[in-house]
């Protein structure tokens, strides 16, 4: 039920507020995409290999085709 | 009109080994055994026979002194499976050629088992290294030091189509492909330049191009390889073997990787693409293509203009829907051929507008990403060995390591699909009739290769059932027939061998 009030609310609010309305969207996607970016950094902070420098230095294979 | 683009993919693996003997053939070896072992139980391991190997055949109409011939290496593992692709060791790389398929989706689906056919070996051989041991495999094609394996592309052509045309008018698709196909790379492994001359590029593979046509597969590498050997009827068939490309992570750059490759090479089968996109200098060309991440420079046209990468790709798109108009794109699979023109769009306007747009798709822009994101957070310079990690963990193929697998890449196949193309074959090539023998009668079959299968069944000779028709021995062909055979001497009669 919360949901529910909720949502006309938002509605009324956007069209009160037309003049404004490009610049949120592009920031509400700019912001999302930092966010997932940050997560995925996160992520990357934990399963990168803890001696990626000699992981790097070790990494030698033979030439193939 | 062009034949149906039988295709398939070849990879070599990069190995790395944790314990125990540091040989890469001898780990790339156990790796193959310990998996057959693992899916076979108690069957022997039915090999590869070399009987109709000609590697030295060049497409330009002579062949190589044996002396010069590329080695064919007999000795080492070298195994069949039930789903019709092969898995062996070449030179010190574990490779998977996937069985012939006859669209892109399908050459996805069997590459994308191919990969998870390796995750599964690196699970197998565990048990054979000492405690605490493990082979890492990364699906690459360079250690970031001047050397590089292959991902091969094949595709089936008319022996008709003259040679020159298909080389002259393929090679501006091969050159300009990498801006949604390029599997991203940090740093730079041209000869005599410095790791940092380029900070980050587009393809793996661009830096090790130097010849424009040729037979070498191994050094002086050719951006069209001329290798002869259409494993068919020599005389309808030519094989395509592409060596210019980057294994993928992402689905959607293998897919459109052999897609728009099998569309432009019906255009030129069929003498419709003409010479518009002709390059003046193509191996100078894939490397400009791939050093420039902006997309913005332009390479020089035959005719002496100039166009960028993004600019050749839209002209052959054109040409592709034009192609579709007039001749229909049943040769790459009707239900498939309109979302190959449409992605091929999305991508292209994608990389147009904004590369980030396309972070879902292409793999170079999801890896220069989290390079770019890396080299922030941790306040990182270029040429930091840090980032060399990332690229290169990016293909590791350990779930719990592969950071492709964190990137948010869209997945075109199911997991179920994936999982069964594992065990069974494609129903829509000859790779169905050696998948089912081999899962039907193992201990019958005691040798295969493309064109042919042999077989033992007591005391008479063995017998070769020859395959030189890639399009015969389909599930609509010969799936009854092998259904009624309970052994493999029923199906040898009733097959007229």
């Amino acid at each position: 039920m919360a949901e529910r009030t909720q949502k006309p609310k938002s509605t009324t609010g956007r069209e009160a507020d037309t003049t404004a309305e490009a610049t949120p969207a592009v920031t509400e996607t700019g912001e999302k995409l930092k966010a997932e970016l940050d997560d995925l950094l996160d992520e990357i902070d934990e399963v990168l290999e803890t001696n990626a420098e000699d992981f790097v230095k070790s990494y030698v294979q033979k030439g193939g085709q | 009109m062009a034949l149906t683009k039988v295709c398939g993919i070849e990879t070599e693996y990069g190995i790395v080994v944790r314990g125990g003997d540091n040989n890469p053939v001898s780990a790339s070896s156990m790796l193959i055994n310990a998996y057959i072992a693992a899916t076979n139980r108690d069957r022997g391991r039915i090999g590869w026979d070399f009987e109709d190997e000609q590697p030295a055949n060049d497409a330009r109409g002579f062949s190589l002194d044996e002396s010069l011939a590329p080695e064919v290496e007999t000795m080492l593992v070298n195994a069949v499976l039930t789903n019709g692709a092969r898995y062996y060791v070449d030179h010190a790389h574990p490779e998977i050629s996937t069985p012939e398929v006859t669209t892109a989706r399908e050459a996805l689906v069997w590459d994308r088992a191919a990969e998870e056919i390796v995750r599964a070996s690196m699970g197998h051989v565990v048990s054979l290294l000492p405690e605490g041991g493990e082979i890492i495999i990364h699906k690459n094609n360079s250690d970031g030091k001047g050397n590089s394996y292959g991902c091969h592309e094949n595709y089936l052509l008319a022996r008709e189509t003259p040679f020159g045309r298909l080389a002259g008018q393929i090679t501006p698709h091969f050159v300009t492909r990498q801006v949604f196909c390029g599997a991203g790379k940090v740093g730079c492994e041209l000869p005599g330049r410095p790791h940092d001359h380029v900070p980050y590029q587009l393809s793996q593979r661009a830096d090790f191009f130097e010849e424009e046509i040729g037979l070498e597969t191994t050094l002086k590498r050719p951006i069209v390889n001329t290798r002869d050997e259409p494993h068919a009827d020599a005389q309808k068939y030519r094989r395509l073997h592409v060596i210019v490309g980057d294994a993928n992570m992402s689905e959607t750059a293998t897919y459109l990787k052999v897609a728009t490759t099998a569309v432009v090479l019906a255009m030129i089968e069929d003498d419709e693409l003409g010479d518009d996109w002709l390059l003046g200098n193509p191996v100078a060309a894939i490397r400009q293509v791939s050093h420039d991440p902006t997309l913005r420079q332009t390479i020089m046209l035959r005719d002496g203009s100039r166009a960028t990468a993004l600019e050749v790709q839209f002209g052959l798109l054109e040409r592709a829907r034009k192609y579709e108009q007039s001749h229909g794109l049943a040769c790459v699979g009707e239900a498939v051929a309109v979302d190959i023109l449409d992605r091929w769009e999305a991508v292209l306007t994608g990389l147009e507008s904004d590369p980030a747009s396309v972070a879902s798709q292409v793999d170079w822009v999801a890896k220069q990403r989290l390079v770019d994101g890396y080299a922030a957070r941790h306040d990182v310079q270029p040429g930091s060995a840090r980032l060399k990690a990332i690229d290169l963990q990016y293909h590791d193929l350990r779930p719990e390591r592969c950071l492709a697998l964190r990137a948010g890449l869209d997945t075109l196949v199911s997991a179920d699909e994936v999982a069964s193309a594992m065990t069974e074959p494609p129903t829509t090539t000859r790779a169905y009739f050696r998948g089912r023998c081999l899962q039907k009668y193992p201990d019958d079959v005691v040798a295969a290769n493309w064109d042919s299968l042999v077989f033992d069944i007591g005391r008479d000779p063995l017998r070769r059932v020859p395959m030189m028709e890639p399009l015969r021995g389909t599930a609509d062909h010969v799936g009854t027939l092998i259904d009624d055979s309970e052994t493999a001497r029923d199906l040898l009669d009733r097959l007229g061998q």
